[in-house]
């Protein structure tokens, strides 16, 4: 073995989103869109052109009044990484090297200037958690003094997604190199989301270390491919096996089913289908 | 000597003896062609070597506007002076961010008062700290927007000196002239003084070729060179009793590229 070769252990950051504490205020989706520089229009009531890196759904069981629930599903990226090492959907079907899957923090990147639009990652995403530019972005006056320079402004042309505010792990980073720590600490790097919410419902970390508290509530199985093992615990479309980093509670049966696209009448399938 | 050539010129003179008046016009006409085309060769050459001037030469001179500091500054005189190197002016921040060119802060320690006699400095008092503005500098090293680079991951973390990337600058007496791309808008250090984009040193230029030569050698610290198949990182997994698929041993972190993955750099 050669000398200064380290073995490096992966990180996999991901997040647990508690349904039953979600209230659906949207605190996440303004807390995202400021931090990351998301471009709006004048005009957005047309939703299918918004750009939300972080987008809160509304679910209804279906039922008449009595029996009728509602339940609000905050959707960020969900930093899939596959059946093997960082086979996610997007990253395998990007023909310009634009996006891609970092074994060090379990992070799907998107490289702007690399992209050149052609959107077959937007196609290939099963969670709609990628978006296009259809326009160049213009800030109304005086706003452009307040974006964040740590995150670059995308062009007309460019796809774009929720990074998991990965410039805060580059920062907090920084930090750490500045007091010689090899390591982060769970605090230092969170997410805008995770802090914004005010009922708490969003928690953020390193799945892989068991200390996390992440990895305490989704109790992710890395055996297969990091099922959870908590009851309550959910990922969208696990049928699909993108293995995806985002992880849902919710203490109701017809929340959990919705999760995984089940038809009304279909029974639960206790061994996902894994493909690929 | 005997050449092939000079061979068939024997034997085609021959025949033209041989062949009379008809074969000795061709000849003739053979001449002229060679003479027609010795005056094309000397065009395509003196065309060649006038799109070299314009492409060497004269699009650089266009392409770059000349711009002069606000006050030059004298890094020589003002290392000697204080205590700490390039840090004492270029510092680091407690969080680990990097402070880049000095503000007025850090100069009006010294310079409250005019202290000598150079023009510059009076320059500099006058306009500048008793007017409490800052000092409008023209950063050579500026990046794009979309480039991430952390001071504290080469310095602190690498161990790497200002002087691998930045060059000599703490040895200049006189700020050079800021070249500025008319068209992108970035300063000429980042593509190099070299039109041709060659390079000597690892200061010469600031591209993101130049940040993937070491990232390739040093993908965060993890060899990469000597282990080019995924059948011997396999090997290598084994011998070294680490199961594949836990670590990033023996390659980078990126699923792309193998390097370190894009998101190391980009923004």
């Amino acid at each position: 073995m050669k000398e200064g070769r380290t073995h490096k252990k992966f990180q996999k950051f991901g997040m647990v989103i508690d349904l039953d504490k979600c209230t659906g205020c949207g605190s996440c989706m303004v807390a995202c869109m400021a931090e990351n520089n998301v471009p709006f229009r004048k005009d957005e009531s047309n939703k299918l052109l918004s750009i939300t890196w972080m987008r809160v759904y509304k679910l209804t069981n279906g039922m008449p009044f009595p029996k009728i629930d509602v339940c609000y599903l905050p959707r960020p990226c969900m930093q899939c990484e596959g059946q093997h090492e960082g086979h996610s959907p997007c990253v395998s079907v990007c023909p310009a090297i634009a996006t891609d899957y970092s074994m060090e923090s379990g992070i799907v990147s998107q490289i702007y200037t690399r992209c050149f639009g052609c959107r077959y990652c937007m196609a290939s995403c099963p969670y709609h958690a990628r978006y296009f530019n259809w326009w160049d972005p213009i800030w109304p006056d005086g706003m452009e003094k307040y974006l964040s320079p740590n995150v670059s402004p995308r062009m007309r042309g460019v796809v774009e997604k929720c990074s998991f505010c990965f410039h805060r792990y580059q920062l907090a980073k920084d930090r750490a190199f500045m007091e010689g720590r090899p390591e982060l600490q769970e605090d230092e790097y969170q997410t805008a989301c995770t802090q914004a919410c005010p009922a708490g419902a969003i928690t953020f970390g390193d799945l892989n270390n068991p200390k996390h508290t992440v990895s305490k509530m989704a109790e992710p199985d890395p055996k297969h491919s990091g099922r959870p093992k908590n009851p309550n615990a959910f990922r969208l479309l696990e049928r699909l096996g993108t293995n995806p980093k985002v992880y849902y509670l919710s203490s109701r049966e017809w929340v959990r089913r919705a999760g995984d696209n089940y038809l009304k009448n279909e029974k639960k399938v206790k061994k996902p289908v894994h493909h690929g | 000597m005997h050449t092939l050539d000079d061979h068939a010129k024997d034997i085609s003179e021959d025949a033209a003896d041989e062949a009379g008046p008809d074969l000795s016009l061709e000849m003739n006409l053979k001449e002229q062609d060679t003479g027609a085309g010795g005056t094309i060769i000397l065009f395509f050459i003196l065309g060649l070597f006038a799109s070299l001037v314009v492409g060497w030469i004269i699009f650089p001179k266009l392409l770059y506007s000349n711009k002069k500091q606000p006050i030059d500054f004298n890094h020589v005189f003002h290392v000697e002076e204080v205590d700490n190197g390039c840090e004492s002016c270029h510092f680091f921040r407690a969080d680990g961010t990097f402070s880049g060119a000095p503000k007025l802060a850090q100069c009006i320690d010294c310079h409250e008062e005019i202290q000598g006699i150079s023009p510059d400095e009076i320059k500099f008092v006058e306009e500048y700290v008793s007017k409490e503005r800052e000092v409008p500098w023209l950063i050579y090293s500026r990046q794009p927007d979309c480039v991430f680079f952390s001071h504290a991951a080469h310095i602190k973390g690498a161990q790497m000196d200002c002087v691998t990337c930045h060059g000599h600058m703490g040895e200049s007496e006189s700020l050079k002239v800021y070249e500025e791309n008319r068209i992108t808008g970035y300063s000429r250090d980042i593509w190099g003084k070299s039109i041709g984009g060659f390079k000597k040193n690892t200061w010469d230029r600031m591209k993101m070729d130049d940040c993937a030569e070491c990232h390739r050698e040093n993908a965060a610290n993890i060899e990469i060179t000597d282990i080019p198949t995924p059948t011997q990182r396999l090997i290598d997994h084994i011998v070294n009793l680490v199961p594949p698929g836990t670590s990033t041993f023996g390659k980078g972190g990126s699923v792309q590229t193998e390097r370190d993955p894009c998101f190391a750099c980009h923004k």
